[in-house]
């Protein structure tokens, strides 16, 4: 089928948690137009009834991921310029994230990845009030920098969908919740150590599971590293385990 | 799934066998090289204790390693769906089989 030079051809996933099967929409290319943008128009002039999420549209809410061209990525920072130049149609081909359910088209249910996020101790837990002196943490300190490295996450879920792992283990933590860990495991004045480092031990999916694939890092849409994060929880479960501590 | 004992007991191991299949491959590469054929070669190894030695700690720590490894791909390849008891099964069996097989092969070349 011939596509007009000025028109882009996008197929999206539609359905719910049923099933569902891609549909075909047209919209007009435009120059530095983003994934998001193409999404929002055919919702506003083809499909009112076509469901997906976002918030800011700045790259910082990390609300908007979706499945595009078969790699998940935040859609308000894709330019489809650079992604339909990876296929011979130029076309535009959306889904929802991988290994997460579907709520509705292209909005997932993301309880499960939450519920992950705390069931690794992701919550900073304090041992001061507000009447003790402030924690002296320098920016040099090796552990806040193995920290600051981990800490800039928009919780955006693209390296869960990456992640082969989670795919053939469900019960894995996944790349998010595991970073998260990290830099808190590296927070000096966090008090809950122990109980965190039982949890990233789990048994049924723990950081031990990890492959060392590193596709969270390579889809990462702010380039961190949690392959790399997962590396220092597995170094530190190790001592523990060789100290008898786990 | 992977408790961290098994993680640690398979890193562990690992690194252990890493000399081993290096002084393997060396042994093999010399007994080519010298142009020995099979009966020269089983000349040499039978009665040499430090050979036997080498080979069965080589079969004890292929036998954990391939066991802890072959319990995750079941795992991972069942989605979750194989228990905890079956993964233990299918360890116990794969590490015992490569015990023996391993052992025999030990027997053979060096008794």
């Amino acid at each position: 089928m011939l596509t007009h030079p000025d028109e882009l051809r996008v197929r999206i996933w539609r359905g719910d948690a049923g099933g569902g099967e891609m549909a075909a929409y047209r919209a007009p290319r435009l120059p530095n137009q983003t994934v998001l943008d193409v999404v929002t128009w055919i919702q506003r002039h083809q499909a009112p009834d076509l469901s997906y999420r976002f918030s800011c549209r700045v790259g910082m809410c990390g609300s908007c991921a979706m499945t595009v061209n078969g790699a998940p990525r935040w859609t308000c920072r894709t330019h489809v310029k650079e992604v339909a130049r990876n296929r011979r149609d130029g076309q535009l081909e959306l889904a929802p994230l991988r290994n997460l359910p579907v709520v509705k088209d292209l909005v997932c249910d993301m309880a499960d990845f939450f519920r992950k996020w705390r069931q690794a101790e992701g919550r900073f837990r304090g041992g001061r009030g507000r009447f003790d002196a402030v924690s002296a943490v320098t920016a040099a300190d090796p552990h806040r920098a193995a920290a600051d490295a981990a800490i800039e996450c928009i919780n955006c879920a693209v390296c869960y969908a990456a992640c082969d792992v989670v795919a053939w283990n469900p019960g894995y933590l996944g790349p998010a919740a595991l970073n998260r860990a990290w830099t808190l495991v590296n927070d000096a004045r966090d008090t809950a150590q122990s109980r965190r480092l039982r949890a990233i031990a789990d048994a049924g999916g723990g950081c031990q599971h990890c492959h060392s694939q590193h596709h969270c890092a390579q889809y990462c849409p702010v380039q961190l590293s949690p392959a790399h994060s997962i590396a220092g929880l597995k170094r530190r479960v190790g001592r523990a385990v060789l100290r008898g501590e786990l | 799934m992977l408790s961290p004992r098994l993680f640690i007991a398979q890193r562990v191991t690992a690194l252990l066998l890493a000399p081993f299949v290096l002084g393997h491959l060396a042994g093999i590469i010399c007994a080519v090289h010298g142009g020995l054929d099979a009966a020269e070669i089983l000349a040499r190894t039978r009665g040499n204790p430090w050979l036997a030695a080498f080979y069965q700690l080589f079969v004890v720590l292929a036998a954990f390693h391939a066991a802890i490894g072959v319990r995750v791909i079941c795992a991972e390849f069942s989605r979750g769906r194989l228990r905890e008891i079956h993964l233990d099964i299918i360890a116990t069996g794969v590490g015992l089989t490569l015990l023996c097989m391993g052992g025999f092969a030990v027997v053979a070349v060096v008794v």
